[in-house]
Parts: structure tokens; C-alpha cells; sequence
């Protein structure tokens, strides 16, 4: 660890916020249906879109139909993206000739796309034709990133309303942070990449024959347009296996710069546009200080870990330069630049990657896994990652109420049993789908089938994977091979979990808040703006987290980590 | 119900057009007009025009006069650049060891005894690192010059010439090209056998 690490970690979080900051506002703005300087060219496609759909922009939705259409618009894109999967030798772009998805294998992929969580069970260059990738799975890292974005959008009306049911429309907001937020933040993004260095070609492969005279086939692709949107959505699905690792998708510390820049910003943003249309700018601070707290400290723990922990393969060969773990990780970028991204990609629910967290020190993977484990909410997915966070500050409301004896109140909303009662219904879907599900796979033959390493590794490998699904990360323990028939169905039902089954209640309660009446601040209401209240909240997300997750980690990366320690003696 | 049917069904195909279609071959247009170099793969052609490779993607190097990548888990033998993959190993993993056990000796073999940096013997994320790190490349210096018949500190200018240290100073870690590096050795001072061949990035 040097100083040139921390300083790369902490100039890459300011950054991030200080993009964030802006666009955020500019979300506020297209989620008011403002005027914006792209109008001239936004606003024609718009309204064809609009005449298309049969919509009516001015008429808005209570919260039951704006979960509907949600839910609708995600199924009916499950069910285009499977058949496109599954049968993508019957259709154009494909030069390398790639067969159609198997079932399972297609199911797992479609939902990953539609659920934001972008798991990869296979290998990119070696399965998805350019058609399958450009236009399916490059569509979805807009529109399910634009769901979320559309969901936050109505929790956030729901705290402005005083005694409403008017959420907004589903498809205006979906159609309008999807053309006027997403599409151009990624177009100059993809641009900035090709000038860096990433390719963008529509050519398959290229042949070279090296300088000892082996031939190396190249697999190319239309990598940075997706690679923009892979990040800006919080997506996550690489191009190739390894995902920003490769090369191709993160040639240089600039384009990873501008990668993990792009990972988090919109998603800070999103914060601040609540704050904006909430009428809370204060409150949505606090809710960003806990966010850029939480992510910065699992930076450093992260940091810490794959450059403190010694190394016992390394000594046991005699080698005595331990000043950083770099199996699975690139020389351009080192342990710094993994760590930071580590960070933001597990705190996001973006799930890309640039190093193999398999391959992390235990203490560095495990804090990986709980970043996902306290839900996705620091600064989580675009959208779902406020919405996350105000579920958990509603709760943290809720226990300063118990604690002095007052009914709660949020950004002049009272909190009641209802609201309680559907945060905590979407609170446990988390540990019901990850602790359910891995509980299950650690003792089924066909399941452990698929593990590479051994031991406690090995059981992280499993919870990581459950993990990511439910958390709609995406990331891996990559020593896992998932492409089997029980891995793809059942982290696809933990992604499906983990997205709708959480989208519903939060969509319950914001049509709850919303029929409140708006009340003012009084001498006995808990200020949701200061630092006790960042405090508060910090303690509720990493108690939540802790306790729930707490054994399963002990078994696997804790108990890892001092197996290490007792290894390099 | 049913009303949210027709906006869902529309809104798939309406997208699938502008972001599916559109957009991609919009960035690909501007792209190849702008950045026709990058935008095809950064190649590096030889002095006959074909391709040897790119600059962005590691290739194996076993000859000892060239400069020697990182071990690598991309496909069977290593720097496959069409199944990029890292090995995934956890820290306390038998093979993980083994392999570095093996690696080390081998190096300290073929390159002396002193310290051996860690990204010599860890294989990358992407198995298809195009890097490596300076002192990784200063330890292979003698080995390089004696096969060539020149004086290390050729070697070592070389190796400085295509080295790259942080961005703006302090983002990401100073690195050296191998394939750029190898290019120019083979420029420079030729091997008996060598491809000789002067090259430039496409």
C-alpha cells in the first residue's frame, strides 16, 4: 500500500459524487417532465413513442398500476430476450455462428438482463452472437436500469404528495430517463472509451499470427457502446468473461477511471434528484453521506486486505516482494484501482468487475459479499439503490420511535405498522433467497459439483453466488462454473426474488406514504438531516446486514482469513 | 391489466430499434470515422502488412530473447485472446501454490536469484495482461542481452522506452508493454532468426 493508492481511492469517490451532483439534478428535472437542452432532439422521438404505446403522458398512475406496468414491461421483456437467446442461430449478425442458448441457460441469461443483475453463467466471446449482445442484451442494461430509475422516481412523488395517489406514469418515466439521462451520458461515455483505446467494430475475429509464430485469434466486438451502459445502468454483463478486466473493455487507468466513475455517479445522482422532488435536499444529503461513508470505509478495508495480508503460496515459493496480492488482478491497474472498484461495483449492484474477487485475500472477498449482503443500497443499483435506502431509513425511523416513544416520522410522513410491516417483507427477501438457497446447494451433490476450490472457499464461492443473484449484483467468485441446469434455475429464481419481490412492497409503500398527509417538522420529530441521524441509519444497515449474514460469513471468509494467518507462519 | 399489455409489447420493440440498433451503430459510425485505430482493436501489423497482434492483448513469449509475459489462464497454453479467463484460485488453493512453487523456480533458473516481483508469478484477471512491471522487466534484462549479443543497458533503454507510469501520477501502476517492447528488440537488435520487422500501430 503507497500513497498513491489512497489518494487514487479517495480522488475516484470525490469524483464520482462530483459527477453525480449535476446529473443528479438534471434527473430531478426530466422526472418533473422540465424542459431540457436536448429537447430539440429528444422531444419528437418522445412523442412517436408516446402515439406508439398508446399512452397518455398526462395521466398518472396510483401506486398498484405503477407496479403493474412495471412488472408487465419486465415480463414481456423476459419473454423477447428468452426466445432471442434460445434462437439467436436463426437470426442475423451472428459471423462467429454461434448455436441458440440452451433452456436453462437462456432462462438464467434473460432474467439476469431484465432483473439489472447481469450474472453471467457463460462466456461472452464464446456463446453471444452481435445480435444477441447489441441488440437484446445491450437493450435491457437500459431498460431495467430505467425501471429502477422510474420506481424511484414515484417513491420519491410519494413524499411530496400530501393525501395523493398520483405516482406518475410508468412509461412516460421509463421513456424519458431511458432517452434523456441513459442514452446520452452513454453515447459520450462509448465515444471517450474508443478514444482511449476500447474497440467498437461490427468484425468478429481477427486472426494474428505472433511474433513466436502461433496464431492468436482475437475476439472482437462493439465493446464500448455496451461497455457505457454497462456501467451507467448498473448493470454489470460484460462483453467477454472476464468482464472489465479484459483489455478490450479496460485498456488503461483513464478508461477505468472513466468506468468506475460511471459506475456509481448516476446512482449518488439518483439520490439528489430524490432530494429535489421529495422536497428533502437536506435529508438526501444525509442519506449520500451514509452512502459515500460506508463505501469509502469498504475501500479501505478492501485495500487494506489485499496489500496487509501475507501470502502463503508466495512464501511457501520463497518470494518475498508480498507487497500485494496480484493473482487475478492487471499490472495497469494493481491493488488500488481493484479495490476502489470492488468497492463501488459490490456497494452498487453493478457487478462488473476489473479483478477476480475469487481470487481476493479472504478478508477482501468477504468484504465484497457484504457490501451485497446489506442489500444494495450504498449507493446500490440506479434507482433501486435509493429506494433501498429509504426502506432502511424508514426502519431506522422506526427503531428511534420505539426507543423514545413517538410514532415515526420520515420527511413528514408518518411511519406506521403498514409501512413497517412491507419494509421488512422486502428486508428478508435477501436472507430467505441467500441463506435459503446456499444452505441448500452446500449439501447438494449436483450443486457442489460445479465448485473449484475447496474448504472455505469453497463455501464462499456458493454464498457469493446466491449473494449476487439475490442482490441483482452480477459479480462472481468466478471459480464456480454456474452453466448447469441447477445453478442457472435457481440463481435465476434468486435474481427474480430479489428484484420483484422487493420492487412490490417498496411500490406499497410509497403508495401508503403517498395518501399521508404531509405534515411540518415539530418540536418532537427526529431530524432526518444531521449527523445523528447519519449515524442512526449507519448502525441500522450494518446491524441489518451483520446479524443476518454474520454466521454464514464466519464459515466462510473469516474462518479463510485466519486459516491464511496460520498458513504463513 | 390488459391497457399495460400494448405499451409493454410496443415500448420492447420501440427500444430494441433506438438503443438496440440505433445507438450502437451510431458509436460504431462516429467511432471508426474518428478513431478508426482504436475503434478496430489498437492491431500492430509488421512490415508486410499482417497482423501480429495488438497492442492492448498480451501474447506468449518463450523465447529467451524476448521479454516474458505473466503466467496466464486464457485457454489451454495461455493467452487464448478468444476465451480470456484468470484462474480463479483462492488464496489457500493447492494448484495456486504448486503453480507459483513451480514458476519460481524456473525463473530464478533462467533469470538469477534475486527478489521475484509478484506480478511474475500470479497469472492476471483477464489472462490476456499485455503488461508487466518494470522491475519484472528489469530482472529479464541480462537474460534478453546475452541472447542477442548486446549490452544490458540497450536492453534496459528499450524497456524504458516502452514503459508508462501512472496516470496523472498516481492512477494505476507503472507498467511495461511486452508485445511493443518485444517489437522493438526485434527492430533494434535483430536475432540471428528474427522476423525483423519494423511496426506501427495500424
Amino acid at each position: 500500500m503507497d500513497w498513491r493508492g489512497w489518494a487514487e481511492i479517495v480522488f475516484t469517490i470525490a469524483l464520482t459524487v462530483a459527477v453525480g451532483w449535476p446529473l443528479g439534478i438534471f434527473v430531478a428535472r426530466v422526472w418533473a417532465g422540465e424542459r431540457t437542452w436536448l429537447d430539440p432532439v429528444l422531444k419528437p422521438v418522445e412523442a412517436l413513442a408516446y402515439a406508439g404505446f398508446g399512452v397518455d403522458r398526462n395521466k398518472g398512475q396510483n401506486w398498484l398500476s405503477y407496479a403493474a406496468a412495471a412488472l408487465i414491461f419486465s415480463a414481456v421483456g423476459f419473454v423477447l430476450l428468452y426466445l432471442q437467446l434460445r434462437f439467436q442461430n436463426l437470426l442475423p449478425l451472428n459471423p462467429q455462428g454461434f448455436d441458440g442458448l440452451s433452456p436453462h441457460l437462456a432462462f438464467n441469461t434473460a432474467v439476469s438482463f431484465v432483473s439489472n443483475t447481469n450474472w453471467q453463467s457463460y462466456a461472452g466471446e464464446a456463446t453471444m452472437s452481435n445480435l444477441s449482445q447489441m441488440a437484446g442484451l445491450a437493450v435491457h442494461n437500459f431498460v431495467s436500469a430505467g425501471t429502477g430509475l422510474a420506481v424511484a422516481a414515484a417513491v420519491a412523488r410519494a413524499f411530496a404528495a400530501d393525501r395523493g395517489e398520483n405516482l406518475g406514469n410508468f412509461w412516460v418515466d421509463l421513456t424519458r430517463v431511458t432517452l434523456y439521462v441513459l442514452l446520452p451520458v452513454s453515447f459520450v461515455t462509448a465515444l471517450a472509451l474508443v478514444a482511449a483505446g476500447v474497440p467498437q467494430t461490427l468484425l468478429a475475429n481477427v486472426e494474428a499470427t505472433t511474433v513466436e509464430g502461433t496464431k492468436q485469434v482475437i475476439s472482437l466486438f462493439p465493446v464500448a457502446s455496451q461497455e457505457a451502459i454497462k456501467q451507467w445502468g448498473t448493470n454489470g454483463g460484460g462483453l467477454f468473461n472476464v468482464n472489465s478486466a479484459h483489455p478490450f473493455e479496460n485498456p488503461t487507468p483513464l478508461t477505468n477511471l472513466i468506468e468506475v466513475v460511471s459506475l456509481n455517479a448516476l446512482a449518488f445522482g439518483t439520490v439528489v434528484a430524490f432530494g429535489r422532488v421529495a422536497m428533502a435536499r437536506r435529508e438526501a444529503r444525509a442519506l449520500l453521506a451514509v452512502m459515500v461513508i460506508l463505501v469509502g470505509a469498504a475501500a479501505a478495508v478492501i485495500y487494506s486486505a489485499e496489500t496487509l495480508t501475507p501470502q502463503p503460496a508466495m512464501i511457501s515459493a520463497g518470494i518475498t516482494d508480498a507487497s500485494s496480492n496480484m493473482e487475478g488482478k492487471e499490472v495497469r491497474f494493481g491493488p488500488a484501482a481493484s479495490s476502489i472498484w470492488a468497492a463501488q461495483t459490490t456497494g452498487a449492484s453493478n457487478g462488473s468487475v476489473n479483478a477476480m474477487h475469487g481470487s481476493f485475500m479472504p478478508l477482501g472477498g468477504g468484504t465484497a459479499m457484504f457490501l451485497m449482503q446489506l442489500g444494495e443500497i450504498i449507493p446500490g443499483g440506479v434507482g433501486s439503490g435509493l429506494y433501498g435506502m429509504v426502506v432502511m431509513a424508514l426502519l431506522a425511523v422506526f427503531v428511534a420511535g420505539l426507543m423514545v416513544g413517538r410514532t415515526p416520522e420520515y420527511l413528514g410522513k408518518k411511519v406506521e405498522a403498514r409501512e413497517i410491516k412491507f419494509a421488512m417483507l422486502a428486508v428478508l427477501i435477501l436472507p430467505l433467497a441467500i441463506l435459503g438457497f446456499s444452505a441448500i446447494a452446500a449439501v447438494l451433490p449436483v450443486a457442489l459439483e460445479g465448485l473449484l476450490n475447496k474448504g472455505p472457499h469453497g463455501l464462499s464461492e456458493i454464498l457469493y453466488a446466491y449473494t449476487s443473484a439475490a442482490a441483482n449484483n452480477g459479480s462472481a467468485f468466478a471459480g464456480l462454473t454456474a452453466n448447469a441446469p441447477w445453478w442457472n434455475t435457481t440463481l435465476g429464481i434468486a435474481m427474480l426474488l430479489g428484484r420483484f419481490a422487493y420492487l412490490v412492497p417498496v411500490m406499497a409503500i410509497a403508495g401508503s406514504i403517498a395518501a399521508k398527509p404531509k405534515l411540518a417538522p415539530t418540536a418532537g420529530t427526529l431530524p432526518s438531516d444531521n449527523g445523528l441521524f447519519v449515524g442512526l441509519l449507519i448502525g441500522i444497515v450494518l446491524i441489518l446486514g451483520g446479524l443476518q449474514f454474520f454466521p454464514a460469513l464466519a464459515l466462510g471468509p473469516i474462518v479463510e482469513h485466519f486459516q491464511v494467518l496460520a498458513a504463513s507462519r | 391489466m390488459l391497457s399495460q399489455l400494448r405499451p409493454a409489447i410496443v415500448s420492447m420493440v420501440f427500444f430494441t430499434a433506438v438503443l438496440g440498433l440505433g445507438y450502437p451503430l451510431a458509436v460504431t459510425g462516429i467511432a471508426g470515422a474518428l478513431f478508426p485505430a482504436q475503434a478496430g482493436g489498437s492491431l500492430i501489423r509488421n512490415a508486410q502488412g499482417e497482423i501480429v497482434g495488438s497492442e492492448w492483448i498480451g501474447q506468449n513469449f518463450k523465447d529467451p530473447a524476448y521479454l516474458h509475459p505473466r503466467p496466464s489462464a486464457a485457454g489451454k497454453d495461455g493467452y487464448d485472446a478468444s476465451s480470456s479467463s484468470g484462474s480463479n484460485l483462492g488464496p489457500l488453493n493447492e494448484d495456486l501454490a504448486a503453480r507459483i512453487k513451480g514458476d519460481a523456480d524456473a525463473l530464478r533458473e533462467s533469470d538469477g536469484q534475486g527478489p521475484i516481483p509478484a506480478d511474475a508469478v500470479t497469472a492476471s484477471g483477464s489472462g490476456l495482461d499485455p503488461h508487466i512491471s518494470p522491475e519484472n522487466a528489469t530482472r529479464q534484462i541480462i537474460r534478453i542481452a546475452s541472447a542477442r549479443n548486446t549490452a544490458p543497458a540497450e536492453v534496459a533503454a528499450i524497456i524504458a522506452e516502452n514503459t508508462q507510469g501512472p496516470t496523472f501520477g498516481f492512477l494505476g501502476r507503472p507498467r511495461v508493454n511486452v508485445l511493443t517492447a518485444n517489437l522493438a528488440l526485434d527492430a533494434r537488435y535483430p536475432k540471428a532468426k528474427a522476423k525483423g520487422a519494423v511496426s506501427q500501430i495500424q
